[in-house]
């Protein structure tokens, strides 16, 4: 057992009291590693959060900067940080917060060929891509690796998160197959989102991350939560697992990782590999 | 026919009502973006005009979400 603090016995005090988290859950936080890909609008929350509650690794992947259009939900950026690289932007806000935690950057693009061997140091991945291209591949790389993740996405006023735990639960190829042909897309740029959907959606990954690593309650496994901020509208529907899914089906037809997935978003025009991971 | 859509009641008027029908009658936009879940399983996206639905089936039109706005 790791022998906390005084300082750690005091900054997590508030866990420590909780029955279902206590010295020996905190102990496990200490001690988990989390990986978030992309450091946008759901990104910055989840980091914000993870950090706070002592998640002892944190890797943060998004090669993208700072933006001014950014500002309005990727709440870890500041007005000071446009241009910066949002990785280092967002690892220091992470460092600022809880000094005690590693916070480990990846500024580069999350492809087929290195994202294995990116996840597999980690316990659990969090999704806050915008992408449709990036999702599949954390889909199918968390399946294939057997690390749990978490998928999140936002679009106007609406968000929906699941809990994947590969070979166990249902995955987002049960549900979503692949990715939607990309003129079909209203989302991103043309589409906006209200700002605080961000926060709600990437505050509820960061607690599914913590119920994992804690073992804390049930995850939203086989379950595909969705809210309607306009009229506040939560739904949790029931999810399973598909025989004929193509990655954890009976007769799986992926085996192995691909960029050349239809891309989305405003990426048409570029290749996966060249599009960059960033989030929301 | 009684259906039950995105968790509510729903009468929907005729027989042979597919899922592409349903889509249209809810007027839902760009059914690309939607999964179909009908009954726990997920309607094969090819199949959505042939696919009949029956009384009772429960439905979810469950979204692509991807992002918000990218600059």
């Amino acid at each position: 057992m790791l022998d906390f603090t005084s300082e750690q016995l005091e900054r997590y005090s508030r866990h420590i009291l909780l029955q279902d988290v206590g010295v020996e859950g905190q102990e496990k936080l200490l001690e988990g590693k989390v990986l978030i890909v992309g450091a946008g609008g759901l990104g910055c929350p989840i980091g914000l959060y993870l950090a706070a509650a002592g998640v002892g690794t944190i890797g943060i992947v998004d090669c993208d900067t700072v933006d001014i259009s950014n500002l309005q939900r990727q709440i870890a950026h500041y007005t000071a940080d446009i241009g910066r690289a949002k990785v280092e932007s967002a690892k220091e806000k992470m460092l600022a917060i809880n000094p005690g935690v590693t916070v480990r950057t990846y500024q580069e693009y999350l492809s087929a060929e290195n994202i294995r061997a990116i996840i597999r140091d980690y316990d659990f991945v969090v999704d806050g891509t915008d992408n449709f291209p990036t999702k599949f591949l954390v889909n199918d790389a968390c399946g294939m690796e057997g690390i749990p993740f978490s998928h999140g996405g936002i679009l106007r006023f609406d968000g929906q998160t699941m809990t994947v735990l590969p070979g166990e639960s249902a995955c987002y190829r049960c549900v979503f197959r692949e990715p939607p042909p990309p003129d079909a897309v209203p989302t991103c740029s043309q589409a906006g989102v209200l700002g605080a959907i961000a926060g709600m959606l990437g505050t509820i990954q960061a607690a599914e991350a913590l119920k994992f690593l804690t073992g804390a309650g049930s995850l939203l496994t086989d379950t595909l939560l969705t809210f309607n901020a306009k009229n506040m509208d939560f739904r949790k529907i029931r999810l399973t697992r598909q025989k004929d899914c193509p990655l954890c089906g009976e007769n799986p037809t992926i085996s192995e990782l691909s960029d050349n997935v239809r891309p989305a978003c405003g990426l048409q025009e570029k290749s996966v590999r060249q599009a960059c991971d960033a989030g929301h | 026919m009684q259906l039950m859509v995105n968790g509510k009641a729903e009468i929907v008027e005729g027989d042979n009502i597919s899922v592409a029908d349903l889509l249209a009658f809810k007027q839902v936009e760009s059914p690309d973006m939607v999964s179909v879940q009908r009954n726990g399983k997920i309607v094969d996206r090819q199949r959505y005009a042939e696919q009949a639905l029956a009384e009772g089936d429960e439905i979810e039109f469950l979204y692509f979400m991807g992002g918000g706005a990218r600059r």
